[in-house]
C-alpha cells in the first residue's frame, strides 16, 4: 500500500491543477463582480475583496439594457433549441431506421457544413435577409442559428436512436400503426432524454453565437446577449464591476444547461466531433 | 424494418402503387425540414457568397455590384494584411490545437482512473467547455489586464516581464493570449473523446501486460496509443479545421490588433465583411480559405481511408 502513495498524490495534485486552471477565471469573474468600485484597484490582486457588494448586480438589472438581452438571449436560444430539436428528430430517424438512395447525399452535406469556414456565409446571408426584413430581428437570428444548428444535432439524434431496437416500432407496425405512429408513440417517448442533450446542445450554442448576431443585429432592441456585452464594452470600457456582473448573468443559463446535459456529453461530441 | 421492407418490395410487391411510392417518399419527407433549412440558410448563400469574389459588392456605395472578374484575387494576391494573417492562421491552430491535444490527453488519462469524487471533478474540468465563447474571451482580456487582472502582476513578480502590462497590446507576445484563452476552452472537448476513447480498450489488456512486467510507459506505447490512434488522427484533424476557422476570441480580445499581429484569416473576412462592409473582397478571401481548407479535408479522407484500410 505504501508503495503507491506517491503517485497516488501526484495524480491528485495533478487533478488539482487542472481544477484551479478551469475554474480560476471564472472565479475572477465572479470576484470583481462582488468587489465594490472603491477598493477596485487598491486591491487589485487580493484573491478576495475585505468588503463584497451586489450593488453592480442590481446597477445591472435595474439601470441598464441587459435586461433586454438578457431577454433576447432567452427568446432566440429557446426558440432555436426547440425547432432545431424538431427538425432533428425527423432528420435524425431517417438516418437512423431507412436504407434510401440519397441517404449518402445527405450525410456527405450535412458533414460539408460543418467543414467549411460559416463566416464566409457572413456577407451573403446579410444581403439575403435586408429585403426580406429579417435583419435586426430576433425571427432572423432563430432561422439562421437553426440551419447552422440542424446537421450536428441530426448526427446526434441519429445516435439516440441507434440505441433503441427496431423491435418496438416493428410490433407496433405489426398491429397496424404507421411507421409515423410508431415514431411519435413509441420512440420519441424513449429518447426524451436524447431530446433534452439536443436540446441542451442547440440551447448552448444558440446562446455564444457571436459573429453572426454582431453582423446581423444593430441597436440595442434586438441585440443578444453577446453582442450587448461587447458594445458595452468597446463603448464604457470602464466599469469592470458592471460588465463581470454581466458576465455573471450570462453564465448562468449555459451552466444551468452544461448541468443538465453533462451525462450526454460524450455522445454529443463524438456525433459533432466537428463541432466545439 | 427497413431490410423487411425492402426485400418485401423486392420479392412479393403486393402493395398497390399510391402506397409503394408513399413508402418511398417517406424518409425524404422526415428529412425535409431540416434538408430545406440547410439548402435554403447554408447552401445557397454559400453559393451566393462565391460569386461575390468575383463582383464588387460594397454596402454603403450603391453603384457597387459589377462583375469585376479576378480583380480581387489580384488584390489579394498584393495584400500583405492577407499573407500576415496566413501566416497567423497558422500559428494560431497549430498552437491552439497542439497544446488542447496534449493538455487534453494528460487529463483524460488523470480521469481514466476511478477514484473518489470523479464525477464531480470531471464536471468541474469539462465546465470551461460550457463558457460561451464570447464571455471566455472577454473573461481572459480582463485577466491579461493590468488594471484589474492578476496575470501581469504575475508574471512581473516572477521577473518574465519589466512592468504589469497588457500582454494584448503588446505585438510580440499578444497571440499568446487568444492561444491561452482557446486552449483553457477547447481542453474540455479533447479530454471528453479522448476518455471515451480510453474506456473502450478492454482492460484485462492491461492486467495482461502488468503481469509480463510490462511498466507504466511500456504500457502507455504498446497499447494505449495504439489504441487511441485512430480517434487521435480523426478529432485533431477535424479540430484543427475548426480551431483555424474560429474567429470569436480573437474578435472579442484583440480585434485582430496590434498592427494585425492577431489577425487570423478568419477575423480577417468578418473584419472586412463587418466593418469596411466590402462584401466582395471579404468572400474572395473566404473563397481562397475555403480551397484552403478543402484540400486539407481531402488529405483527412485520404488519411482516414489509409487508417482504416490497415486495421
Amino acid at each position: 500500500m505504501k508503495r503507491s502513495l506517491l503517485p497516488t498524490i501526484a495524480h491528485r495534485l495533478a487533478i488539482l491543477c487542472y481544477i484551479v486552471f478551469a475554474l480560476f477565471p471564472l472565479f475572477w469573474l465572479l470576484k470583481v463582480s462582488v468587489t465594490p468600485n472603491d477598493l477596485l484597484y487598491t486591491e487589485g490582486v487580493r484573491m478576495w475583496p475585505s468588503r463584497t457588494t451586489f450593488e453592480h448586480y442590481s446597477f445591472v438589472i435595474q439601470h441598464s439594457a441587459f435586461p433586454t438581452f438578457f431577454k433576447n438571449s432567452l427568446i432566440v436560444s429557446a426558440s432555436t433549441a426547440v425547432v432545431v430539436t424538431i427538425c432533428a428528430s425527423l432528420s435524425g430517424y431517417a438516418l437512423s431506421r431507412f436504407n434510401f438512395r440519397a441517404k449518402y447525399w445527405i450525410v456527405a452535406l450535412m458533414l460539408l457544413t460543418q467543414m467549411f469556414p460559416l463566416v464566409m456565409l457572413v456577407a451573403p446571408i446579410f444581403k439575403i435577409l435586408t429585403p426580406l426584413h429579417l435583419t435586426n430581428s430576433l425571427t432572423g437570428l432563430v432561422v439562421v442559428y437553426t440551419a447552422f444548428n440542424v446537421p450536428f444535432a441530426t448526427f446526434l439524434m441519429q445516435s439516440f436512436f441507434d440505441g433503441i431496437p427496431k423491435d418496438l416500432e416493428e410490433a407496433a407496425m405489426i398491429d397496424g400503426a404507421t411507421q409515423f405512429t410508431a415514431f411519435r408513440q413509441i420512440i420519441l417517448p424513449l429518447t426524451l432524454p436524447g431530446i433534452a442533450a439536443t436540446l441542451g446542445f442547440v440551447f448552448t450554442a444558440a446562446w455564444s453565437e457571436l459573429l453572426f448576431a454582431l453582423m446581423l443585429i444593430n441597436g440595442n432592441d434586438a441585440a443578444t446577449f453577446p453582442v450587448g456585452l461587447l458594445t458595452f464594452v468597446s463603448k464604457f470600457s470602464v466599469d469592470f464591476g458592471q460588465m463581470m456582473a454581466a458576465g455573471v448573468l450570462a453564465l448562468i443559463p449555459a451552466g444551468l444547461f452544461f448541468l443538465l446535459i453533462q451525462r450526454y456529453l460524450v455522445q454529443g461530441l463524438t456525433a459533432g466531433a466537428v463541432k466545439g | 424494418m427497413t431490410m423487411t421492407a425492402d426485400t418485401l418490395g423486392r420479392r412479393q410487391d403486393r402493395r398497390p402503387w399510391l402506397k409503394r411510392v408513399a413508402d418511398a417518399c417517406e424518409p425524404y419527407l422526415y428529412s425535409a425540414p431540416s434538408l430545406i433549412l440547410i439548402i435554403a440558410v447554408m447552401l445557397v448563400p454559400l453559393v451566393i457568397g462565391v460569386s461575390y469574389a468575383f463582383r464588387d459588392i460594397q454596402l454603403l456605395n450603391p453603384f457597387s455590384g459589377g462583375f469585376v472578374g479576378l480583380e480581387h484575387f489580384r488584390a489579394l494576391s498584393k495584400d500583405a494584411a492577407f499573407y500576415g494573417a496566413l501566416k497567423n492562421t497558422l500559428w494560431w491552430t497549430g498552437a491552439s490545437v497542439l497544446l488542447q491535444f496534449v493538455f487534453g490527453l494528460i487529463l483524460a488519462l488523470l480521469l481514466d482512473k476511478p477514484f473518489w469524487g470523479r464525477g464531480v471533478v470531471q464536471a468541474l474540468v469539462f465546465l470551461p467547455w460550457a463558457v460561451p465563447s464570447f464571455l471566455a474571451g472577454l473573461n481572459w482580456a480582463w485577466l491579461f489586464n493590468p488594471v484589474i487582472g492578476p496575470i501581469p502582476h504575475w508574471l512581473f513578480a516572477l521577473g518574465l516581464m519589466s512592468e504589469p502590462a497588457n500582454i494584448l497590446s503588446d505585438p510580440h507576445h499578444a497571440m499568446w493570449g487568444p492561444i491561452i484563452a482557446n486552449v483553457w476552452w477547447g481542453i474540455p472537448f479533447f479530454a471528453i473523446t479522448l476518455l471515451a476513447a480510453l474506456q473502450a480498450i478492454p482492460r484485462d489488456l492491461y492486467e495482461a501486460a502488468s503481469i509480463d512486467g510490462a511498466g507504466w510507459f511500456q504500457r502507455f506505447r504498446s497499447i494505449t496509443l495504439p489504441f487511441l490512434a485512430p480517434t487521435i488522427a480523426i478529432t485533431v484533424l477535424l479540430r484543427t479545421v475548426w480551431v483555424s476557422n474560429f474567429a470569436d476570441l480573437i474578435v472579442v480580445m484583440t480585434g485582430g490588433g496590434p498592427a494585425d499581429r492577431t489577425q487570423i484569416v478568419a477575423s480577417y473576412i468578418f473584419t472586412q465583411a463587418f466593418k469596411r462592409l466590402d462584401f466582395g473582397y471579404a468572400s474572395a478571401i473566404a473563397l481562397v480559405l475555403l480551397v484552403l481548407l478543402l484540400a486539407y479535408s481531402m488529405l483527412i479522407i485520404l488519411l482516414r481511408q489509409t487508417l482504416l484500410n490497415k486495421d
